[in-house]
């Protein structure tokens, strides 16, 4: 069986903060992450090569050069194989242009059975790029996996909903996201994280490398486009309680008596 | 292509390395040079007072956008109940609609939904596209994208509006691809460039850290997601005569559809029902311990209320994530919001700033989430909500 799985380095959007008084983000310290639902695409696809070892596990990703430490850490954790689709033709890319560049990268690798992402990434959360890279390359979708098992070359999987799940069949070639409640990510372990920086496993692909018009990627391939970035202005016109801890739980009872709510 | 620094117009000043939410402007020699980690947001743009940044125009590919006209709503059902969210986007879309001087339609999929067409037009629908058949009894992937890109193929509205629920969020990404155009996820404010007359979609982006105004200025439709409870729903109003509905008959095969659904198994739990209740109470990293929910529980308890979480308690395995406020939890507008150590990250604030009452209760004065409250209270969760929960008894 062949899988590639869609990995994405992010900032830890969690350790960003913004600056009281500039209101700027402050970038210093943020470190960079392997999204965490990705993360939990890779531990699947990990676990149908724990039970069949003749599982090839192929991890790409596409961003900077430095996106490179998430295929390191991919292939530390038991991946094959690593590929960075890295230009700066690439950038600027909304999901549309990531999608097409993605999906003509997995078209070169060619004969996949499974193709896992992660749902949506936590710095644009918008959960669209695994089901663009599936129209791309025409093949069928199931998004929200919290459940996977593979058994006689059938696929089934529970697709979370709202309220409850689906149980779901469908067979190779197929694309899932995954979410987090899926399973518990594996660590790296020492000899993989050696293995993984002692040998070249990471091949690196240009626009050169894909067949590809410049019109379907980057910046040039994406129908939406940035008019504005911003931090919001607070609304700011809320009434600090001061005094005493018992004086604010008293003035707070009051009000919020004033105001019907208790 | 892309953004583009002047080096001859750079005076050395340094705004745009702090507006770059990305890091990608270094200073080299006094003057601004992009490194690879330019995403070409923008930012830098809008922050140079100098004209020395650019954006140089894209050589994208042009489409005749001339020809799409109206407002188009998904119109989502599950066992054929119209869904909350569905009303929500009815009455943000006429708001749209309006604005543009063009008509507001549902789109409404399913086998043996036509009843559901009467709620639409209560909603404000100018026109129903209804499609029916067998085969899109349940959603599927394949069945809607097939019917819905056909329908946007032949009728060319140039809005359509999905809820950002677990069926929404499959199906637009996949109608956008097929139809070869734009789409914005999860968006918090919908409005219409009063000029170019293109769909202005406000979004949390960078993890919810800052706000991000997204266009589609030459493909249609203009299609984007918004998320369940961040519109207010349509008013019910009296049927008019000139309301229309409109079949669309479609030719989707059991074949078409490559997955099966053996089953639909619903929670059994009862989940948190955060978008109904009154009174949320929420806790967030300042909690500093899995503990303090047992505390929020009895505040919530005490005023009728449910407990809401951040993303960071929830993360940090404190509390489940059916109980997660923000851009990917819920989003809530209660009478009542009390946030207990939470700092108030733009993802947070997005999800709770409707609440008509915001009190918020933190350890550090300068927290973000004391700009949104309505009450604050420097001081300890810990010292607070017990005397609190006493003042309640």
């Amino acid at each position: 069986m062949k899988i590639i799985v869609c990995i994405k380095q992010v900032p830890d959007t969690n350790e960003v903060r913004i600056d009281p008084v500039k209101g700027t983000l402050i970038r210093e310290g943020v470190p960079s992450i392997l999204n965490p639902d990705d993360k939990s695409a890779l531990e699947e696809a990990l676990r149908v090569k724990d039970q069949h070892p003749d599982t090839h596990i192929t991890v790409m990703t596409m961003g900077p050069p430095q996106a490179e430490e998430v295929l390191i850490e991919g292939l530390a954790m038991g991946a094959d194989e690593g590929i960075l689709l890295s230009d700066r033709a690439f950038s600027g890319a909304d999901t549309w242009a990531t999608s097409n560049t993605l999906a003509k990268a997995i078209e070169k690798i060619g004969n996949y059975d499974i193709i896992f992402c992660g749902r949506q990434a936590i710095d644009g959360d918008t959960a669209q790029v695994g089901p663009q890279i599936g129209e791309r390359l025409g093949i069928p979708q199931v998004s929200y996996v919290e459940k996977f098992f593979i058994e006689e070359g059938s696929i089934r999987v529970h697709r979370a909903l709202e309220d409850g799940y689906e149980v779901i069949e469908g067979k190779s070639p197929i694309l899932l996201t995954t979410i987090k409640e899926l399973n518990e990510p594996r660590y790296p372990s020492i000899p993989g994280i050696i293995k993984a920086y002692r040998e070249d496993r990471i091949k690196v692909w240009t626009y050169n490398e894909l067949d590809i018009p410049s019109t379907d990627i980057g910046l040039d391939g994406s129908p939406t486009q940035v008019k504005r970035s911003f931090t919001p202005e607070p609304k700011g016109k809320g009434e600090m309680l001061e005094g005493s801890v018992n004086e604010k739980v008293e003035s707070l009872v009051k009000k919020l008596q004033e105001k019907n709510l208790i | 292509m892309g953004i583009k620094i002047l080096q001859e117009e750079c005076v050395g000043c340094t705004l745009c390395v702090g507006a770059c939410p990305f890091d990608a402007i270094d200073m080299i020699d006094n003057v601004a040079v992009m490194n690879e980690n330019c995403t070409n947001c923008g930012a830098c743009v809008d922050a140079c007072n100098f004209n020395a940044i650019i954006k140089e125009e894209s050589q994208m590919k042009k489409m005749d956008i001339s020809n799409y006209k109206g407002v188009w709503v998904f119109a989502e059902q599950r066992d054929g109940e119209l869904m909350d969210v569905a009303v929500e986007l009815m009455g943000e879309g006429r708001k749209l609609a309006e604005e543009v001087g063009c008509e507001l339609s549902a789109v409404l999929l399913g086998d043996n939904v036509r009843n559901l067409s009467d709620e639409l037009f209560a909603f404000g629908a100018d026109k129903v596209y209804l499609s029916e058949n067998e085969n899109l009894k349940q959603y599927t992937t394949d069945g809607y994208t097939k019917v819905l890109s056909q329908m946007v193929d032949e009728y060319k509205p140039e809005i359509v509006l999905f809820g950002a629920t677990h069926i929404g969020r499959d199906l637009a990404p996949r109608v956008a691809a097929r139809v070869d155009t734009g789409l914005t996820a999860d968006c918090t404010k919908l409005e219409i460039d009063p000029e170019e007359k293109g769909l202005m979609q406000t979004r949390p982006a960078f993890g919810g850290n800052i706000m991000a105004t997204i266009i589609c200025p030459k493909h249609r439709p203009q299609m984007a997601t918004v998320r369940p409870g961040v519109m207010e729903k349509a008013e019910r109003r009296d049927k008019r005569e000139d309301q229309e509905l409109i079949e669309f008959k479609n030719d989707v095969v059991a074949e078409d559809i490559r997955i099966k659904i053996l089953d639909v198994v619903k929670a059994g739990k009862a989940s948190v029902n955060l978008a109904d209740s009154e009174v949320i109470v929420s806790g967030g990293r300042g909690l500093d311990k899995k503990e303090g929910f047992e505390l929020l529980e009895k505040l919530a308890e005490k005023l009728g209320g449910v407990v809401g979480a951040s993303r960071a308690a929830v993360d940090a395995e404190w509390i489940d994530h059916d109980h997660q406020v923000g851009q990917t939890g819920k989003t809530v507008r209660p009478e009542l919001y009390i946030a207990c150590g939470i700092s108030g990250a733009i993802q947070h604030i997005a999800g709770m700033q409707s609440a008509k009452t915001i009190v918020a209760i933190n350890k550090n004065p300068d927290a973000p989430i004391f700009k949104v409250a309505d009450i604050g209270i420097v001081g300890d969760v810990y010292e607070v909500l017990p005397k609190l929960i006493e003042a309640l008894e």
